[in-house]
């Protein structure tokens, strides 16, 4: 039995583990080697090169604006779109009117209409909601422009995308804007399945909607926070930062480098100027960025498991 | 929410309380006022967000139905009537029949081969005991949280030099690789929580190995199957950096990509009307679809992180 056992596991493991060796494992070991090279990618020639390309990329100063907005990126995003999320997720399982006899929390009438109409975005492409809101941003015949002449603020007609200061703020909030339903979602069918006696001990013993919000609700949650933030700040360093700076903005990354991100930066060394190996050096930077980001996060918010 | 592994998890009760334990009433009036306080507000932070979801859902629908001249002049005026022609111009002239059809070409051979590969793994990973098992997961379950642009840079010179570049199948190749770490995760804890006397009665019976895969754990698996399909089907149809690096003939563009290339070829044409109603297209069979698989869709996309 033995002999068919393992030539039953090689045959069933060939064809995935190969494709997937060829297309993900494969280059990314490629991409590192690449790094110590000359590599322009237009044609097969190379010859090593150390770590010039590291040294290079320490004196970039388009290198430092792009890793200090994807930083930016993956904090502060995580952290306005799960405090959001959690906040409404909140609102819609214990806002509920108290009935006469009825339990001592509830929700919201109407929540499941809620969580279904929060959840739109997210079964959207990023690519079409990017390219949305670049029309809501125009200046002139945008929509958000037209609500701020509608309500009288003539004077207040931002530039939104082609203001540097302000375009790195309008790219945030479409990535806000399209993921925040996905975790209501998610936290309110964690909330959902925290036994209601916790919260009537607590409000027993007199505390608020706050204190049971901090005390109960968050540590109970805690795993699927914390999991969700590490998959938030992956797809904010990479895929989801990708398209919309690259539909959105001018250049795209700009005005002015505002809102060039690493995964950008990447994407236009290599296959805009030409410079592969210069690429794939700033891949490796965010490769480390990534797995520093997501090992910060695992660690800093190890706590005992709770059971319930 | 406990630590063991569970099947796809399933959305709370809709409209249900949080609880049918009944308390004791409570009679004190200042805790109804509280109630009634937070109620009103927090209806009130609802309704403002939902609003902010659906608005500009329905100014793009509103819009695609507009002529050029009123899209600019006054971009929240209802359209004076309803321009159907801008619809058929872009299914026409601007391609997205030709976006349409790639990318259900190329989303159908992924999805499918997504999770027949994607299942072979994970059963073996799963079931069977062997010298590398850990290490093949891990391989698998590292590609989730590496960047993926890194890859594609020496991936776009793979690729090409198999022939593969600008290829239909060749993309599916390419989803499919890149879709099966989540895809093994997902269904290799599937079959962790599967019973094994099923199987080990019928190989007692004579069946094989992949006899046994075939008819008898693939269907027992249909609910994972489902929940990781949508999940797959729905970043696969919704895919952009892919497509962006590794295919980029206008022929065989995919929806996304089309989309952005209309974006850039309408402007230069000011046809704006015929954008929109591209972008319009695009959106409402997946919000439809949604509409109607609302709670599988829920499962399939929360399953991983619920984990």
């Amino acid at each position: 039995m033995q002999h068919g056992k393992y030539r039953f596991i090689v045959g069933f493991l060939a064809a995935p583990l190969g494709l997937y060796a060829l297309f993900v494992v494969w280059p990314f070991i490629q991409s590192i080697y690449y790094s110590f090279t000359d590599w322009t990618g237009l044609s097969p020639e190379f010859k090593m090169v150390g770590f010039d390309n590291y040294e290079r990329m320490l004196d970039d100063d388009i290198f430092w604006k792009s890793l200090q907005h994807s930083l930016f990126f993956a904090l502060l995003l995580p952290l306005v779109t799960i405090g959001f999320a959690l906040f409404l997720a909140f609102m819609i399982n214990v806002g509920g009117r108290r009935r006469k006899g009825g339990p001592a929390i509830t929700g919201v009438r109407g929540s499941s209409f809620y969580k279904i109409v929060y959840f739109f975005p997210q079964v959207l492409s990023i690519a079409i909601v990017a390219l949305l809101f670049a029309f809501a941003y125009n200046p002139d015949s945008g929509a958000i422009n037209s609500i701020l002449r509608g309500i009288g603020l003539d004077s207040v007609q931002p530039l939104w995308l082609g203001d540097p200061n302000l375009a790195l703020w309008a790219v945030m909030a479409v990535i806000v804007w399209s993921t925040v339903g996905f975790f209501v979602v998610l936290f309110s069918a964690g909330m959902a399945s925290i036994p209601a006696d916790l919260y009537e001990a607590a409000l027993l013993d007199g505390a608020g909607r706050a204190t049971t919000f901090f005390r109960i609700t968050l540590p109970l949650l805690w795993d699927t926070v914390q999991s969700g933030w590490v998959y938030m700040g992956i797809l904010a360093l990479g895929a989801e930062s990708f398209a919309v700076v690259h539909i959105m903005t001018t250049g795209p990354g700009g005005p002015d480098y505002s809102t060039t991100v690493m995964v950008l930066y990447v994407y236009q060394k290599a296959f805009r100027d030409g410079q592969a190996a210069y690429a794939t050096t700033i891949g490796v930077a965010l490769l480390i960025v990534t797995l520093a980001f997501a090992a910060v996060v695992m660690r800093l918010g190890r706590r005992e498991r709770l059971e319930f | 929410m406990k630590t063991t592994e569970t099947t796809a998890p399933v959305p709370a009760e809709s409209g249900m309380p949080v609880t049918k334990i009944d308390a004791p009433a409570k009679g004190p009036g200042r805790e109804k006022k509280e109630g009634t306080a937070l109620n009103v507000f927090s209806h009130g932070i609802l309704i403002v967000w939902a609003f902010m979801v659906v608005m500009p859902l329905l100014w793009a629908v509103m819009t695609s139905f507009k002529d050029d001249a009123s899209i600019f002049g006054s971009p929240w005026s209802l359209p004076d009537k309803l321009h159907f022609s801008n619809w058929s111009r872009a299914w026409t002239q601007a391609n997205m029949s030709d976006y349409f059809l790639n990318t259900l070409l190329v989303v159908g051979g992924s999805l499918i081969g997504t999770l027949v590969l994607g299942s072979m793994a994970a059963y073996v990973l799963a079931r069977f005991d062997f010298p590398g098992n850990r290490f093949i997961y891990f391989l698998f379950i590292g590609g989730m949280s590496f960047p993926i642009m890194l890859a594609l840079v020496p991936l776009f010179y793979v690729v090409n030099n198999m022939g593969l570049l600008n290829t239909i199948h060749g993309l599916i190749l390419v989803y499919i690789a890149y879709s099966l770490p989540f895809t093994v995760f997902f269904l290799t804890a599937f079959f962790r929580t599967l019973p094994t006397s099923v199987a080990e009665a019928a190989f007692v019976d004579g069946a094989s190995h992949s006899r046994t895969f075939f008819q008898i754990m693939l269907p027992m698996a249909k609910p994972g199957l489902i929940s990781v399909g949508i999940f797959n089907f729905l970043g696969q149809w919704n895919q952009y950096m892919l497509p962006t690096v590794l295919n980029t003939d206008p022929d065989k563009k995919v929806l996304t990509q089309g989309l952005v290339q209309l974006a850039v070829s309408q402007g230069y044409k000011g046809d704006w009307s015929g954008l929109f109603a591209g972008l319009v297209m695009a959106m409402l069979p997946v919000l439809a679809a949604y509409i109607v698989f609302q709670r599988q869709v829920v499962a399939g996309l929360t399953a991983g992180a619920l984990k």
